[in-house]
């Protein structure tokens, strides 16, 4: 009987470590994905390291305490500087499909970073893709350390529920890893609307949360918005189409 | 001292770069918003849950139309 109590208490909070840990870090992942592929991988898994040695210094600093951190501020400093990034981005992207601006422009841009870096060496380091990055990873991953601490302390489990933690974002990684390859086939701009419309999406949410708005659905929200937005970007690209070959209104 | 405000000044620069350069008018429009959002959030949760995303999207529009102006 108390073996059974022990396995079922056991299993609801291997259960419920994992899918926060999944939830996470799977926002995370699609941030750094979506940013390594359109803007590097060097700066992106740079702003990962970066995060995950800062996140490790302060769960070796501060442990338990990280409980008392206001995770709302944070949510809403962060879900305020993805969702301007993301409109800048949905706003180039809808220039580019609707003929506003040319779509091979990265040609270019393509030619004078490699002319830069040649110049420069190995040391240049793309400041957007860097921050995006460490933020995104550091968010996600300080909501999992509290979630786990959470969790794990009232259930006098926590070595259990940080390696299900680990597990959880280890296969998460796998899983990112292979998805990375496929997306090399997509192309450029449609894979920059792509992460406009997730970057905008993921502002949205975060800034609401960090209000204090408790989103109808919780996390399922984010799939709402992000159709929202696909739609709404799609309407705005037909008819700025529309615009540019004079079709009246 | 002159290293500091070195620094101070490119640190300044790189977020002014990153979230106000060439569309000032969606900065403008998010800190706006978010200011709305927190005076009214008290008893219209379900409403902003709605209107957020349909006010942002028109200031994508604004900004797009504005770009297409330019042109």
């Amino acid at each position: 009987m108390i073996l059974g109590t022990i396995t079922t208490s056991s299993s609801v909070l291997i259960l419920a470590v994992f899918l926060a840990t999944a939830v996470e870090m799977v926002e995370a992942l699609t941030i750094v994905v979506a940013v390594g592929h359109t803007r590097g991988w060097r700066s992106a898994f740079e702003g990962v390291g970066l995060a995950l040695l800062a996140l490790t210094a302060l769960v070796g600093a501060f442990g338990p305490a990280l409980l008392r951190i206001p995770i709302n501020n944070l949510r809403l400093i962060v879900g305020s500087v993805l969702l301007i990034f993301g409109l800048q981005w949905l706003r180039k992207a809808i220039l580019r499909s609707s003929g506003f601006k040319a779509k091979h422009d990265e040609d270019a841009i393509f030619a004078e970073t490699v002319a830069a870096l040649s110049q420069a060496g190995r040391t240049q380091r793309d400041s957007l893709a860097f921050v995006t990055a460490f933020k995104g990873v550091f968010l996600e991953g300080l909501e999992v350390v509290i979630t786990v601490l959470t969790l794990g302390s009232s259930a006098h489990q926590l070595v259990l529920a940080s390696w299900v933690a680990v597990a959880t974002t280890l296969l998460v990684t796998i899983v990112g890893v292979l998805v990375a390859r496929q997306l090399s086939s997509v192309p450029e701009n449609a894979m920059k609307m792509t992460v406009g419309v997730l970057l905008v999406s993921y502002g949205t949410f975060w800034c609401g949360e960090g209000l204090g708005i408790h989103w109808l659905g919780a996390d399922a929200a984010l799939a709402m918005l992000a159709g929202t937005y696909f739609v709404g970007t799609w309407i705005l690209i037909v008819i700025a189409k529309n615009v540019r070959l004079g079709v009246p209104q | 001292m002159k290293v500091i405000a070195k620094v101070a000044k490119a640190f300044g620069m790189f977020w002014w770069n990153f979230l106000v350069g060439d569309t000032p008018e969606l900065f403008v429009s998010v800190v706006a918003l978010l200011v709305v959002t927190a005076v009214f959030k008290t008893g219209h949760a379900r409403v902003l849950m709605v209107a957020l995303p349909l006010v942002i999207l028109a200031s994508l529009a604004a900004s797009v139309f504005r770009a297409i102006r330019r042109r």
